[in-house]
């Protein structure tokens, strides 16, 4: 993508920001339905039901709700633990809502850290989400190869004094490449996971593979290329002790010379972010 | 006034009640909340004059003679004066003398606490206790019950508990016999006490016990033959506590089982529970902590009653009975091992001190472990090696935050290469940090910790490479091997005082070690591939320091010797005993870097 490109591709990009800020709407409709003794299925459906509200039909993912140690990903093992359990939201406790829906063919990934009531220990993570939002968007530009990145914000994490979480999604990535899906009546889903999405995922594999980068941007060999143009849902995942905050938005990457248009967040007025602009 | 001398200062009035005059004594300001301190058996009102003078400068301290012991008269006939129905007559008396308007703060230590109890669960006495502090004494109806139990159901382990407790009430029994306890106590066994105290429970000696010990031994064998029979048979049925009951546990008490207290929570629903690895006689052996405990829980109860929002809430982390409190210092505090302890211990509420040569990691640890717990932490920028440093620094802790009750010498720094390729920089370097950090450690806080008198614990971070040989490491490994031997050879000497030594042997654990250590004999851009190398691999070993940081807790409360963590550091530690000559095969591989 050349800058003439972007403009061109405004539209789409228009697009994509749309349905993201739909997801952060939609998260922070529901955080604040969120009461003592909800569930985390319950949270989840609340989010898939004000979404299909909406006209979403298809996803990249199914909306996760996670809360008290699960924001943390304590214990976690296998993938299934993803899943929303019957967990039961108390006061004080964080959480994240995180989904993936597909609007008109564009999709957003989103995650929305919070907490019923005040949670001291989890406004220090989403303040210190901050740092990793600069470092990610600062290095893209550079562009420094994706594993590197990814070892400088495991670095600045430790750092801060944090374990990395995001290293418990599967294959330990912090970003993946998100795309345009067809529109179709059927929209099946496999573990959780739009299949539509899930195609062009493994598309983007496969193709990768060949020229040598990949959709996964993970702290493994197969990241070990600069980034690829194209869009990237970011998402470091903070742990402390039993907390977890997390942000998830779309990083859009060009192969623009100008190093503002070579790599820029999709959408600046998003929760976290205006938390950050009004120094909470 | 010879029972006084530990009590310098005392204002002393009399209190009459039913006949008998108490020796009532107060310490600080009347208008300040008031702390009533009830003694035990075979004691006087002088056990607490260290606790006392500690709390005296926050609270009115108030302390009486028990009916029958110090410079109270004694009823007559002896027989039915002692019973607890009496001892609370007596409670409400100096209650009612000392704080008339406001309900006061109990504590009892031994009898004291066997008679708080009751005053503590009987109705007349609602709204005139505050709090209480139990230690070293259970209510009789408590333990009534407790014996009913275990006799109705006796299950294989309750009847172990049951026997457990049985042998350690011998004197119990003793005391039942007529006669013969007091003319031992006014003959050869009360000139014999201050001895035994100062031998058995280490009871520091100096001007307690008091001389009126043989006459409150033989009076007070009465408290056990009006009561204990007649409890333990008939124990209440309502015996629950009306107020906030904190319940202290010496760990090493000979006289009560820990198992006492299984089902307290039932009794008294708002417990606060402490740990103490302490004997039977706290008041005289742990009084720094006990004060500390007893304001605590004395002002977070204040701040309860007065409406205002609880700041002192108890920390919830794991060992909170036992860290509530205390002061512990990590060096190497900035990352890994060492920060991730510091948080462990800021989690069971311990008031931290955070050491590290880099300022702002160590200011990090500080300001987080006060978010998850800690009630206090500070950040110290101190190189461990550094002896002069080291040294201020002890003076600082000492004189701004107290004496060190947990002190960890973390801090450590790695180094690889053969042997040929170790300069000698490089071996003075790694054993300034690692052995000499350690030595300057254990010298200056373990002697403000034995000087003290009151207990406390070392932990030193040695390593799995202190017994696994390796070719690649002989620095490294030298001096953590002499970190193991030095923990041990400690850990002998301050066995008698209390001070409990731990080694603990981590293995591979994910942490910045592998990014800053100096492999020698390389050039720069060589150590730059083999740090980044190393660091990928412990990477993929994963294993959290976290999980050795809860070691490291569990070590000092279990007081173990040598602690092995990850897995491949128990293989290890097992073959060095077993199978050496395989350690030796294993420690002539090249490592993959």
């Amino acid at each position: 993508m050349t800058s003439a490109v972007v403009r061109e591709l405004s539209a789409e990009l228009r697009g994509f920001r749309e349905v993201q800020s739909l997801a952060y709407e939609c998260a922070e409709a529901v955080a604040a339905r969120l009461e003592p003794g909800v569930t985390e299925r319950e949270a989840a459906r609340m989010q898939r039901e004000w979404l299909r509200e909406r006209g979403v039909r298809d996803w990249f993912h199914l909306p996760f709700a996670w809360f008290g140690d699960r924001t943390a990903f304590a214990g976690f093992r296998i993938p299934l633990q993803f899943f929303p359990t019957n967990r039961k939201l108390e006061a004080g406790m964080p959480f994240i809502l995180d989904m993936a829906p597909v609007y008109k063919g564009y999709t957003a990934d989103i995650g929305y850290s919070g907490s019923l009531g005040p949670n001291p220990v989890q406004d220090k993570l989403l303040a210190d989400l901050e740092a990793h939002r600069e470092l990610i968007v600062r290095e893209v530009r550079e562009r420094r190869s994706l594993r590197e990145i990814y070892e400088d914000v495991d670095r600045l994490m430790v750092r801060q004094g944090y374990a990395n979480r995001h290293r418990a999604y599967p294959f330990g990535v912090i970003a993946h490449k998100v795309d345009r899906v067809k529109e179709r009546r059927l929209t099946p889903t496999l573990f959780g996971f739009g299949t539509q999405s899930l195609k062009g995922l493994a598309s983007d594999a496969i193709h990768g593979h060949r020229d040598g980068w990949s959709p996964l941007w993970s702290p493994y060999k197969f990241s070990d290329h600069p980034p690829k143009p194209g869009l990237w849902a970011v998402e470091p995942h903070l742990g402390f002790r039993g907390t977890g905050a997390k942000f998830e938005e779309i990083l859009v990457v060009t192969d623009s010379k100008d190093p503002e248009q070579s790599a820029f967040w999709l959408d600046d007025d998003l929760p976290h972010v205006r938390r950050w602009a009004e120094g909470i | 006034m010879a029972g006084l001398k530990g009590l310098a200062g005392a204002r002393e009035r009399w209190v009459s009640t039913g006949g008998i005059e108490l020796c009532v004594a107060e310490l600080g300001d009347p208008s300040r909340p008031t702390v009533l301190l009830v003694h035990g058996y075979p004691d006087s009102k002088e056990v607490w004059s260290e606790v006392a003078e500690r709390l005296a400068d926050q609270f009115h301290v108030v302390l009486y003679d028990v009916r029958g012991h110090g410079r109270s008269t004694a009823p007559t006939p002896l027989r039915g004066g002692f019973t607890l129905e009496k001892l609370t007559d007596d409670f409400l008396a100096v209650a009612d003398a000392v704080s008339p308007d406001r309900p006061v703060h109990l504590v009892g230590h031994d009898w004291g606490s066997v008679q708080s109890w009751e005053f503590a669960t009987v109705k007349r006495t609602e709204g005139r206790i505050a709090s209480f502090t139990s230690m070293s004494g259970p209510s009789l109806d408590h333990f009534g019950h407790w014996i009913k139990k275990r006799m109705a159901r006796p299950t294989p382990r309750r009847v172990g508990q049951l026997l457990g407790q049985g042998a350690k009430s011998w004197y119990v029994y003793m005391l039942h016999t007529p006669v013969l306890p007091e003319l031992a106590w006014r003959g050869p066994l009360g000139k014999r006490w201050p001895k035994i105290l100062e031998r058995v429970e280490k009871v520091p000696a100096g001007d307690y016990p008091t001389p009126s010990l043989p006459s409150d031994a033989a009076h007070g064998a009465w408290l056990y033959r009006d009561n204990v029979r007649s409890r333990l048979s008939r124990p209440r049925a309502d015996a629950y506590a009306h107020v906030p009951v904190q319940l202290v546990l010496p760990l090493g008490d000979i006289f009560l089982s820990e198992h006492l207290y299984d089902e307290l929570e039932l009794w008294a629903p708002q417990l606060v529970r402490r740990t103490l690895p302490a004997k039977h006689w706290v008041p005289r052996t742990r009084p720094d902590q006990l004060a500390a405990w007893i304001t605590e829980f004395v002002l977070a109860n204040e701040e309860r009653e007065a409406g205002l929002p609880v700041q002192r809430t108890a920390a919830t982390g794991k060992h909170a009975d036992r860290f509530g409190g205390q002061l512990v210092l990590v060096t190497g505090a900035g990352s890994g091992i060492g920060r991730a302890t510091a948080f462990a211990f800021a989690e069971a509420g311990a008031r931290v001190v955070a050491v590290d040569r880099d300022a702002e990691s160590a200011a990090r640890t500080a300001e987080m472990a006060q978010l998850i717990g800690a009630p206090q932490a500070w950040a110290e920028t101190v190189d461990v090696s550094d002896e002069q440093a080291m040294e201020k620094l002890a003076e600082k802790v000492a004189a701004e935050y107290g004496v060190v009750d947990v002190l960890v010498n973390n801090a450590g720094i790695g180094l690889s290469g053969s042997f040929f390729d170790t300069s000698a920089e490089d071996w003075k370097k790694v054993l300034d940090v690692n052995l000499w950090g350690v030595i300057h450690g254990c010298r200056l806080f373990g002697k403000q910790m034995a000087e003290r008198g009151q207990g406390g614990h070392i932990v030193n971070t040695a390593s799995a490479a202190a017994f696994q040989p390796s070719k690649a490491l002989p620095a490294y490994s030298t001096s953590k091997a002499a970190v193991l031997m030095l923990s041990e050879c400690l850990r002998a000497e301050l066995a008698g005082q209390g001070i409990g030594v731990s080694a603990i042997c981590p293995g591979l654990v994910n942490t910045n070690i592998t990014a800053t250590a100096r492999f020698a004999g390389v050039d720069a851009e060589e150590e730059k591939r083999r740090q980044k190398k190393s660091t990928r691999l412990y990477g993929l070993r994963n294993y959290p320091p976290e999980k050795v940081a809860d070691a490291i807790l569990t070590a000092v409360v279990r007081n173990q010797a040598v602690v092995p963590v990850t897995p491949e550091a128990r293989g290890a530690h097992l073959m060095s005993r077993f199978t050496p000559r395989a350690l030796r095969a294993i420690a002539r591989m090249e490592p993959p870097l």
